[in-house]
């Protein structure tokens, strides 16, 4: 079970409260984990990555663990820590503008 | 009695004001889409109660809501705009090609006849067609193909298509506006399409009477006289009475022809409105007074309309698509400005009540009438 954490802006769109849990099959990535999100939540389309070309948007980040996997290639195992659903995966708007 | 729906885009969410036809009291319900900026929020003039709106954001990108019940409750359709085609390229600010790339929708426009048709005017320049609802988006690719792509270049807001005009008298025929490449009509339902910019001159560009590169910032029609259009160009106040095909400047005694929205009454097709602002450089209206220009001629002779708008210490824009009116016998005239007021004429123009003055910076209004 993946916890994710979403910015409120995409909690709001999604319409959810407080984490998503995900089940993702195999072994979890990057990719398969960011599939299930938007396979479950379908208006999370776009929103975090451009169709398409599937690249996170300039302004999202991904943390896990304290560290920053946003420019980590998206078949990246996931940390077992987030694996094993004792730390998040964040979804993050970046501190951006003003 | 007829009613007044007032829909309200703005830099930090929606708006949706509704008055009774005597327009002396409102209700404003919102913000929706709090934190996000609303480009445009239109309704359906077949079902009044369909409702579009942009909802975009510079980390979540765009976002399409769509409210089947005059904008109490919103629910997201499609927005997947992929472009048709090879993207091509334009010329980006330094002049080097520059790729066809997404950003935003700029302007929606409802069908006329088809509560199921809506199109898209988006940045990078292009106009997209929903027939579904707003679950999926097709390009209407001959335009941004139609050959001078390559020779458009973004405004300072970006390249946008922002104006999107359905001719009611022949469903083949369309008119839209981009900054800054200038306006182009279709005649066979957006297959083809041809630039329409003979007449304007624009000084900012090498050749001032290309046949693109014009930054138009807004057209208007009176659906009586569909051949007639009135244009608000970056500079100049121009008039067309044939579909474009020729324009003629009508800036007269304006105090700066510089500006942004153009609307037309909606009883007599002659009787225009502008919002002059003091210049390219500056971006607020003139001598810090804010005031609507009329002109009941058609263009050229313009008289001031300031009773009620603030006449001192002023110092706001008003966007290309922040002014419409409402279709009521007396009709009525809104706008709304960068400094967050939305401002009504009951009377036509002839005096002004703020409806709000607090708001975020307004990016579009949009008067719905309703039976």
């Amino acid at each position: 079970m993946i916890r994710v954490v979403l910015p409120a802006h995409l909690r709001t769109l999604a319409r959810v409260n407080g984490e998503v849990k995900l089940d993702v099959p195999g072994q979890p990535t990057l990719r398969s984990v960011l599939d299930a999100l938007e396979a479950r939540y379908p208006t999370l389309r776009g929103a975090i990555r451009d169709y398409g070309t599937l690249r996170r948007r300039p302004f999202v980040r991904f943390f896990a663990c304290e560290q920053d996997l946003s420019h980590e290639p998206h078949d990246l195992k996931l940390p077992d820590e987030v694996v094993e659903g004792k730390e998040p995966f964040l979804v993050v708007g970046a501190t951006a503008g003003g | 009695m007829s009613s007044v729906r007032l829909l309200v885009g703005t830099h930090k969410g929606a708006f949706v004001l509704t008055s009774d036809g005597k327009r002396r009291d409102w209700k404003i319900d919102g913000p929706f889409f709090t934190g996000w900026d609303i480009y445009h929020v239109k309704g359906s003039p077949v079902e009044p109660n369909r409702i579009w709106a942009s909802q975009t954001s510079g980390w979540f990108g765009q976002q399409v809501q769509r409210s089947d019940d005059g904008g109490k409750t919103w629910n997201p359709v499609g927005n997947k705009f992929e472009y048709d085609g090879p993207t091509g390229t334009h010329q980006w600010y330094d002049g080097t090609p520059h790729p066809w790339e997404f950003k935003r929708v700029w302007h929606f426009e409802p069908s006329l006849t088809d509560p199921d048709t809506v199109y898209a005017g988006v940045e990078d320049a292009a106009i997209f067609r929903s027939t579904d609802a707003g679950q999926t988006w097709q390009e209407l690719n001959g335009l941004r193909g139609h050959g001078t792509g390559p020779k458009w270049q973004p405004g300072a807001g970006g390249m946008c298509l922002h104006t999107i005009i359905q001719d009611p008298k022949d469903p083949k025929r369309m008119f839209v506006a981009i900054s800054a490449a200038g306006a182009f009509r279709t005649d066979d339902g957006g297959t083809t399409w041809k630039p329409i910019n003979r007449g304007l001159k624009s000084e900012f560009i090498p050749d001032p009477d290309a046949e693109v590169g014009h930054c138009v910032h807004r057209i208007a029609m009176h659906p009586s006289r569909p051949d007639t259009l009135f244009m608000q160009k970056h500079w100049d106040v121009m008039r067309t009475d044939d579909a474009g095909d020729s324009w003629r400047e009508i800036s007269g005694n304006l105090p700066t022809d510089f500006g942004f929205p153009i609307d037309v009454h909606p009883h007599e097709p002659d009787t225009v409105y502008v919002i002059p602002i003091k210049s390219d450089s500056e971006h607020v209206v003139p001598d810090a007074k804010l005031r609507v220009y009329r002109s009941k001629s058609g263009g050229d002779e313009w008289e001031p309309l300031g009773n009620g708008l603030p006449q001192r210490d002023c110092y706001v824009n008003i966007l290309r698509d922040a002014m419409s009116v409402d279709t009521l016998d007396e009709p009525g005239i809104y706008f709304g400005t960068t400094g967050g007021q939305v401002y009504a004429s009951a009377d036509a123009g002839d005096s002004w009540t703020a409806l709000a003055r607090d708001f975020p910076a307004v990016l579009s209004v949009e008067a719905q009438t309703l039976p």
